[in-house]
């Protein structure tokens, strides 16, 4: 298709090299990181750093992974995954769980559960940060994977995905599996799980994200240095007095840190995209 | 919409619903019961007890000059931020859909950004900026600009405004292209054929066809920097210079936390619940109209 507008002309040249610029400026910052997490803590503190990576990528990425500043970074990433995982599965399990229930079944007080879950799209954690602490603290979640987990795997989006796509499901599908003889739990695990695959793995990927990038509750919630989450870990790495901070370690720390969920997005992308804007209907 | 085909029984879907509504009801309904009612006492010095004040905490954070403040800066910040990352993420899509070919590979080049966590992102900033050793804040000193965001309050509300601007640009990008997209292009080719040049054509057709995406992107940024940038401004500033980027999450945590102002803290959730609440009602109004089209 070469109609009039896309004609290649000037207009086409500097459409690249807009575009080009703006992936520069994207990148900069991350590039900038890289760098300093392959040179030396003398060339960074005496500016201008360097601005092409030098030869102490393995040194500094030892040194961090092995010891760390507070604990091994090895030991924030395994956290980390048991974190996200958890958050995304847990997430995923329950909704898929409470979305079949709404969507096949008429009991009493479907609809107050319905709306109890709803609501729950207006508290994101840090509107209810103190109390939600003192309920997890309480329970004695703090230091804990649970603690980590379970305050932020309810989720209103998760459920209403899985809702909105039950409705989608042929009636004739529900009809063919009563008039075998199947149960409930047996039409979910043979016919509505299987459907719902792509979904899954589209939640899968956003949830993921969510997960691992969270911030401020690993930052309440651990105060043991093992248990800490790689985000919320590189902030801690920071000496709290007037010392200069050891910016190889932490900027291969902030690597590391943005490594699992960039990975995710780079070669998962049509799920990614999927979820994204299927959560955000 | 209902099914018409529904199973019988009710132990089942209540066993079902159990988790999610468990799980609900610990850690959302009953930490924003106790937030509500928290909000109505003052614990004494000794943080033995408390006693009723009523109204008394919300009266105090409204006559407050730095809560006052607080929400001032979030009203900028907020703003700022939508700003920066939906202009830049639609001149970004504009240009990208003008392409034939390639736009998939700027758009793999431009979205992973978005998986880079807001604390994170907040420390490469920190890092570009830094007064001792950043290379932004040398180059610009060789230029004869003295960045200090540390002491000068404008200089750190553009800091955190930058790093919590960044990562969104890929998501508002990714949601600019796709309504650009969808746009018929015989609309497109029937204007150019009538003579109106590219930037005519867009504030005369395609803007206007954009607008329901616009609108969307508006809400849930503004949604994102109210609750979502706690982390850039934890990594960057905590809240300073004299407070001058605490915006209203990072104050229920500073006061909640660090002051140990509980019952403060308390009804700082509940106006933010308000707050929350009005921001989830507009964009689900805006969803309605959206299935109406």
């Amino acid at each position: 298709m070469s109609g009039m507008v896309e004609k290649r002309g000037r207009g086409y040249w500097f459409t690249h090299a807009g575009l080009i610029l703006g992936v520069l400026v994207i990148f900069f910052p991350i590039y900038l990181a890289f760098v300093a997490s392959t040179v030396t803590q003398p060339e960074i503190v005496r500016p201008p750093m360097p601005l092409i990576p030098g030869g102490h990528f393995y040194e500094n990425y030892r040194e961090a992974l092995v010891s760390g500043i507070n604990a091994p970074v090895a030991r924030m990433l395994f956290n980390s995954s048991i974190m996200a995982l958890g958050i995304a599965l847990g997430k995923i399990v329950i909704s898929i769980l409470s979305a079949f229930a709404i969507v096949y079944f008429r009991f009493p007080l479907r609809k107050t559960f319905f709306w109890m879950i709803f609501l729950t799209l207006m508290l994101p954690v840090e509107v209810r940060i103190v109390p939600t602490y003192e309920v997890a603290a309480n329970f004695g979640l703090l230091n804990s994977y649970p603690g980590l987990i379970l305050p932020l795997i309810a989720s209103a989006t998760a459920t209403f995905l899985f809702r909105q796509f039950f409705l989608t499901v042929p009636d004739e599908l529900a009809e063919a599996a009563r008039v075998d003889g199947a149960g409930p739990m047996r039409f979910f695990a043979d016919i509505l799980l299987p459907m719902s695959r792509t979904n899954i793995a589209a939640l899968f990927v956003i949830l993921f994200i969510y997960g691992w990038n969270q911030y401020l509750w690993p930052l309440l919630i651990t105060t043991d240095p093992q248990m800490n989450t790689i985000v919320m870990g590189i902030k801690q790495m920071f000496p709290s007095g007037d010392d200069i901070a050891n910016w190889p370690v932490i900027m291969a720390t902030a690597i590391l840190a943005m490594l699992p969920p960039v990975a995710v997005v780079i070669f998962m992308q049509k799920l990614f995209i999927k979820g994204l804007i299927e959560t955000e209907k | 919409m209902e099914k018409l085909v529904t199973f019988k029984g009710w132990k089942l879907p209540l066993l079902l619903l159990a988790p999610q509504v468990l799980v609900t009801a610990c850690f959302f309904f009953w930490p924003a019961w106790q937030a509500v009612y928290q909000s109505l006492f003052i614990p004494d010095p000794f943080g033995l007890r408390s006693h009723f004040v009523g109204l008394g905490n919300f009266e105090f954070l409204l006559g407050d000059p730095f809560y006052r403040a607080s929400f001032w800066t979030t009203a900028v910040f907020s703003s700022l931020v939508t700003l920066v990352s939906v202009g830049l993420a639609l001149w970004l899509a504009v240009m990208a859909d003008r392409l034939i070919k390639g736009s998939a590979t700027y758009r793999t080049l431009l979205i992973w950004p978005y998986a880079v966590a807001p604390a994170v992102a907040g420390v490469l900033w920190l890092f570009m900026f830094n007064t001792r050793v950043g290379v932004i804040s040398w180059y610009l000193g060789q230029a004869g600009y003295d960045w200090n965001h540390v002491l000068n309050s404008n200089e750190a509300m553009g800091l955190v405004v930058i790093a919590s601007s960044w990562g969104r640009i890929s998501y508002n990008f990714l949601f600019f292209l796709a309504g650009l997209q969808a746009i018929p292009k015989s609309v497109i080719e029937a204007a150019a054929i009538d003579g109106a040049h590219f930037w005519k054509r867009f504030w005369t057709i395609v803007f206007p066809l954009l607008s329901p995406t616009t609108f969307f992107l508006l809400v849930v940024n503004i949604v994102y920097a109210f609750f979502e940038t706690f982390g850039v401004i934890h990594t960057i500033t905590t809240g300073g210079p004299q407070q001058a980027t605490t915006i209203l999450v990072y104050k229920v945590y500073s006061d909640g936390f660090v002051g140990q102002d509980l019952g403060s803290s308390a009804a700082q959730s509940v106006i933010l619940l308000v707050v929350v609440g009005i921001l989830t009602i507009i964009q689900f109004r805006y969803i309605e109209r959206r299935v109406h089209y």
